[in-house]
């Protein structure tokens, strides 16, 4: 007999619970995660060394996952920090998902560790539907991409805790129009923190570094609006006898004034497990 | 393109539920997605065509239903729809008040598939096969 279930599930219902579970274990060990999101060549592992250096200096137990489609490049320029560094290829896919990044994670990362940046795979589209986990969700672009580029990738700026301009050394020889900038972040993310900085010049060093620490220390990162969002689905399925060729049509309460409990649907970075 | 990772999760929630369930030749599954889930349709009908393939959903039709994401300003109390790109600051009063009351869903609704009732298991074995 041909029926019509109601399965009411969320896609990334998998990835959401293994991010959630890999928040709540790194959190019992002290650790947070940072994740990066750029488009490739903005700069992610300059700013990242550069951190990475500082944390060292000042030494915050820090370690750092780079994802790229090949080469170890990453992991060897950050390497030279002196922090733990771990090389992750992803052999073509386009991002981290939670389950991959627990399972580098394995055996690697040392128990002591504060602050885990993980450079995500450089693409602003399919990163920002991951939750990794992560406290502190970073999308970064440089001075040469663009004012509008939070408004071509919502997603990716939409659901940062913070944004971060890099290369802004050759802010005025490309034209970087920094309030213009400014306007689309709010448009899409409004109240989201804003950070201007420069690997080249060392401007705004120790920003990143900073701000990971703070969320680490327990103070709450920025809510995005786009992260907010409860859409209530129903965990238990129901089942609907329908006939053959029976539009299955009727309506179902998706307001937001349920109070039962629920699941989120999507997969957004959760400030604090 | 992360489409062919949501086509896969979509195609392995429903074959986990059509598996508890004893069902069998899933036809179609109806998809929500939001306007903002940051995910192509075409794209993703594309993918879920392959990753159907030598499953129990093979042949399988995807129909997607879009949400439009639409925001409301507490203190204003005034709900907008927010357009591509979103525009998150309340129109009214111009601050970052505002909440996000749809369009961020990517969430299976409903399958529809053929149950089984006369699985060879089940059923009592016909003379010739004894």
């Amino acid at each position: 007999m041909c029926r019509v279930v109601d399965l009411r599930q969320a896609v990334l219902a998998k990835n959401d619970r293994c991010a959630h579970d890999l928040r709540a274990d790194l959190a019992g060990r002290g650790t947070v995660v940072i994740n990066l999101l750029s488009s490739p060549g903005s700069g992610k592992t300059a700013l990242l060394e550069q951190e990475l250096l500082l944390a060292v200096a000042r030494g915050v137990p820090v370690a750092a996952l780079t994802a790229d489609l090949a080469t170890e490049n990453d992991a060897l320029r950050l390497a030279r920090s002196g922090a733990p560094v771990k090389q992750v290829l992803t052999d073509g896919l386009c991002h981290l998902e939670a389950g991959m990044l627990s399972g580098h994670l394995e055996g690697w990362l040392p128990p002591q560790t504060r602050l885990l940046f993980v450079e995500n795979v450089g693409n602003l589209v399919c990163p920002a539907s991951y939750d990794l986990g992560e406290s502190l969700r970073v999308a970064l672009a440089s001075v040469t991409e663009g004012e509008d580029k939070p408004l071509k990738y919502p997603t990716a700026f939409g659901l940062a805790n913070l944004v971060l301009v890099t290369k802004t050394d050759i802010a005025e020889a490309v034209g970087f129009d920094e309030a213009l900038f400014r306007r689309n972040v709010q448009q899409v993310n409004p109240g989201a923190p804003v950070l201007l900085t420069s690997a080249r010049t060392g401007a705004g060093a120790g920003a990143l570094l900073d701000a990971a620490l703070a969320v680490a220390d327990g103070t709450a990162a920025h809510a995005p609006v786009m992260a907010r969002q409860h859409p209530h689905p129903h965990e238990h399925p129901h089942d609907h006898e329908q006939g053959h060729g029976h539009d299955h049509n009727h309506d179902h309460n998706q307001g937001h004034d349920h109070d039962h409990e629920h699941r989120h649907a999507s997969a957004v970075p959760r400030p604090h497990a | 393109m992360h489409e062919m990772s949501i086509a896969a999760a979509v195609v392995g929630q429903v074959e986990a539920a059509a598996e508890a369930a004893g069902a069998f030749a899933v036809s179609s599954v109806r998809l929500q997605v939001g306007e903002l889930a940051g995910v192509v349709p075409d794209a993703l009908r594309f993918c879920f065509e392959l990753a159907c393939t030598g499953t129990v959903l093979e042949g399988a039709a995807l129909a997607t239903e879009l949400v439009p994401a639409r925001a409301r300003c507490a203190p204003c109390a005034a709900d907008w729809a927010v357009g591509m790109p979103p525009d998150l600051c309340c129109p009214t009063c111009g601050t970052a008040t505002a909440e996000l009351l749809s369009g961020r869903e990517l969430q299976i609704l409903s399958v529809r598939w053929e149950d089984g009732p006369t699985r060879a298991a089940d059923r009592e074995p016909i003379h010739e096969e004894r």
